[in-house]
């Protein structure tokens, strides 16, 4: 099993009492997805954000949790055997969720840096696998935490902050 | 730039009618890769590609949209053109390729988008 952390500078110390304390949200959204299900991938994060801006915030942070999440639900849908994602809202934050069935990421540090990928030909043709998701998450994350267990399953949890 | 200029200057075909043809287009961004084109629009784009599947249309509920140009001579499929309708989001086709595509739009004056 391995773990990866990534916080903002400015956020590090929010994790613990972020994360670890488990707060209670003021509303909870929960979704399904499956296996290179490529007609719907893309619907959940299209809802988080319609939820967010329906709570009236701003543009600027609607746009990073929509690309943080449809790339973390693509992964889910190019990758794994299927899963599910979680979103939690809070007054000043969206924490989100997403867990699969597997297989697992063997290595994270190498899942993550620009460029790698194991997609398949399929993943390849729709337009995916340039190896930019996850390096795409932390570029619009404030904090990012990973575990994956290799032929098991990964858990990966975002949280961004509106301002 | 208008959307009824961009379709002359391309020789392109718009997929459906019921857009605003007069709608300004201030910049483009073209890709084949979902990722790039997440990572690089900042700003409201009009998108070139090659790509024809639904995930492009979805593109749009993340990322603001001017409209999208299947380069290549690509027409998406008729339930794609119905998302987009759903979407009020344009859809051009044209048989110049990407690069000729960019360079025509960008000589008339088109900007690239803020990356």
């Amino acid at each position: 099993m391995s773990e990866f952390w990534y916080a903002q500078p400015a956020y590090e110390n929010r994790r613990l009492e972020q994360i670890d304390s488990k707060p209670i949200p003021n509303f909870v959204q929960n979704f399904k997805l499956g296996e290179k299900d490529f007609i719907n991938a893309g619907k959940a994060s299209a809802q988080i954000k319609l939820d967010l801006k329906q709570l009236g915030v701003n543009p600027i942070y609607l746009r990073r949790v929509a690309i943080a999440s449809y790339e973390a639900e693509i992964n889910i849908t190019a990758h794994s055997k299927g899963g599910r994602i979680t979103s939690k809202y809070f007054p000043d934050r969206v924490h989100i969720v997403f867990d699969d069935d597997g297989p697992g990421m063997g290595d994270i540090e190498k899942s993550i840096s620009p460029g790698y990928s194991t997609a398949d030909e399929l993943v390849r043709e729709m337009g995916f696998g340039a190896g930019m998701g996850l390096p795409n998450i932390i570029k619009n994350c404030d904090i990012l935490h990973i575990i994956s267990e290799e032929g098991v399953k990964t858990f990966l949890e975002v949280i961004i902050y509106f301002g | 730039m208008k959307l009824n200029e961009i379709v002359e200057l391309l020789e392109a075909d718009l997929l459906f009618e019921d857009v605003d043809k007069e709608k300004e287009i201030t910049c483009a961004f073209g890709s084949d890769l979902i990722s790039d084109i997440l990572m690089c629009t900042k700003e409201s784009t009009l998108l070139l590609t090659g790509l024809t599947n639904p995930q492009i249309i979805r593109l749009s509920d993340m990322i603001d949209l001017f409209g999208i140009v299947f380069v290549r001579g690509k027409v998406p499929p008729q339930e794609i053109i119905d998302m987009a309708k759903e979407r009020n989001l344009p859809l051009i086709s044209t048989k110049f390729t990407l690069y000729r595509s960019s360079g025509i739009l960008f000589n008339s004056g088109l900007r690239s988008c803020k990356i």
